[in-house]
């Protein structure tokens, strides 16, 4: 199982972030999530968001540029340990993390919610169930 | 005591210089007809025989020679003597796709190299003098022009060619180096090093530079000229003319003297092709009349350019041509080196961007700076900022490759290229020149 996450090109420059959040807002977009991967000219900005449709349709018309990449949401126990017991397993299983962050969850005192981003979403999901870890699908995001 | 490499003819009448100019103009229209194909085709589109060629009045019924002719004829397309008849080739900074050759006999390479000798006795050279070459040597032809003028005076000449600015200081200190012949960047790039190596202009033997070879103005003069207490004479040339040596400097520091006894200048009106008067401001058209192995007529510089016969300070009775103003295409000459906008279009389409892009071109620090900036689109964007950073890296390597300098790509939002009226603007150009 496995989450959309939006990725947008957005300038390394003051208001760069302003402008394309307000797109958002102007929208009644609801972001649940938000990493920023910046380098010295342009950054990259990843959201996850209560409707994706409506999200990338709104960014484009505005003139960003974005791409939809899957991502796992991942529920984690919210102990001390808990982010580590989850890679230790993805270790285990030979998983490659390629960026992580954490996510704006449900109002849960037991659990916290981070993303994934991993080449194989299948073998990764497969192994986290398998130690009964839960991952997020889609329907879980836009009804948070 | 203004000085001259050849008095009888640099400081000639206007008469004797115009009937020596309608003498070779004649015989050089005559040797073109029978020897160049290209050039006679030309000229019969244009109804055009040598008869019509009776001096410099008739100069404007022959037809021009522009860059793309060179590039069509590339490479021995307009060749006016057997190649067993030329010694040397040399070639334009310029690039892929865009490179001129042209070929010197013997003959050639000895009047170039009178034309450089000139300005170097004009800027105060003579067989006392340690003239320090730091123009590159090879294709290009400043290294050669300069080092072959620098020995017609009899300076004791100093191959350098560029690069290893500490050596270069060290060899001006430990030989006494007095004349610097560079780009006017390089020179001032000297002058930076030599103050961080803490040595103040009292303490080198430099006395006089000869810069050429890129646009530089009156305030890099008086830069360069403080930071290497030294007078900066400019000088003007092509390689497809023959070099560095078209015109160049004297004492009065007001506009270059044209070498008239071996080219012929007109400005014309870049529109129409029409000539003007003199004093007007428009292209610079060159026509070589003793050039034997590569002889262009009525060749289009795309420089910018006003003429002035006024009597000069200095003797000299050749008529001065001022610094060039701009193009009359769109060709920008960075670090010596010409750059066409479309050839950095065509790395972009290559490699899959869009051709919205901007050139910016700056000088900082007296270097002249290239930044290419480019509008991210759907196809080359992805989510992995690695990724990205390597299609950067092989877009600055193509452009590296295609105009043989460095330039920063910076990768911008879509539209964020300023459009006027629809149409982007393709090149900024910051150096205040």
């Amino acid at each position: 199982m496995s989450i959309k996450q939006i990725s947008v090109f957005v300038e390394n420059k003051p208001g760069a972030m302003c402008a394309m959040t307000a797109v958002l807002a102007e929208n009644n977009i609801d972001m649940r999530a938000l990493s920023l991967a910046e380098t010295a000219d342009f950054g990259i900005v990843r959201i996850i968001v209560d409707n994706v449709y409506t999200a990338t349709t709104v960014l484009k018309d505005a003139g960003y540029i974005h791409s939809v990449t899957s991502v796992l949401g991942v529920r984690i126990p919210n102990v001390p340990g808990g982010v580590n017991k989850v890679l230790n397993i993805l270790t285990e299983a030979d998983v490659n993390v390629e960026y992580m962050y954490a996510f704006l969850g449900k109002k849960e005192k037991n659990h916290a919610y981070m993303i994934f981003r991993v080449q194989d979403d299948a073998s990764a999901t497969a192994a986290l169930m398998a130690q009964g870890i839960t991952t997020l699908n889609q329907d879980d995001i836009e009804t948070f | 005591m203004e000085r001259y490499y050849q008095p009888e003819i640099e400081t000639a009448s206007r008469e004797k210089i115009k009937a020596l100019q309608d003498e070779r103009l004649v015989k050089q229209v005559k040797h073109i007809w029978d020897n160049v194909p290209y050039y006679r085709k030309k000229m019969e589109e244009k109804g055009v025989t040598p008869d019509d060629i009776k001096g410099t009045e008739d100069l404007h019924k022959l037809p021009f020679v522009t860059k793309a002719d060179l590039r069509e004829a590339y490479p021995y397309g307009l060749l006016a003597k057997p190649l067993k008849d030329c010694v040397r080739i040399h070639s334009t900074s310029g690039t892929t796709g865009k490179r001129v050759v042209a070929f010197y006999t013997q003959n050639d390479i000895d009047l170039w190299e009178d034309c450089c000798a000139r300005a170097l006795v004009a800027a105060g050279a003579t067989d006392e003098d340690v003239c320090h070459v730091a123009y590159g040597y090879g294709l290009f032809t400043g290294g050669s022009g300069l080092h072959g003028g620098s020995h017609k005076v009899g300076c004791l000449t100093l191959p350098l060619s560029s690069g290893n600015t500490e050596r270069q200081i060290m060899f001006i200190k430990d030989l006494q180096s007095t004349i610097l012949c560079c780009t006017p960047s390089y020179a001032a790039y000297i002058g930076e090093t030599m103050k961080e190596m803490g040595l103040t202009p009292d303490q080198i033997p430099l006395k006089a530079g000869i810069f050429g070879a890129e646009a530089w103005s009156e305030e890099m003069r008086q830069d360069i000229q403080n930071t290497l207490g030294i007078k900066a004479y400019d000088i003007y040339g092509l390689t497809e003319l023959s070099g560095p040596g078209v015109s160049f400097e004297c004492s009065a520091q007001s506009g270059m003297h044209i070498n008239e006894d071996h080219f012929i200048a007109e400005i014309i009106d870049p529109e129409t092709g029409e000539v003007l008067p003199e004093g007007e401001k428009g292209e610079l058209v060159f026509t070589s009349i003793t050039k034997e192995a590569f002889p262009l007529l009525r060749y289009r510089t795309r420089d910018i350019c006003m003429l002035s016969s006024e009597p000069c300070s200095c003797g000299r009775t050749f008529i001065k041509m001022c610094k060039p103003m701009g193009r009359s295409d769109d060709m920008l000459i960075i670090r010596g080196v010409n750059v066409f906008p479309s050839q950095i279009e065509t790395v972009l389409l290559n490699q899959g961007y869009s051709a919205n892009y901007q050139i910016i071109v700056d000088r900082v620090k007296n270097t002249d700076t290239l930044d290419v900036q480019v509008e991210m689109t759907p196809e080359m964007f992805t989510d992995n900022v690695g990724e990205i950073n390597r299609r950067q890296k092989e877009l600055v390597e193509g452009l590296r490759s295609m105009l043989g300098i460095s330039a920063k790509v910076t990768l911008v939002a879509p539209k964020s290229i300023v459009r006027s009226e629809g149409k982007a603007v393709r090149v900024i150009d910051k150096r205040k020149i």
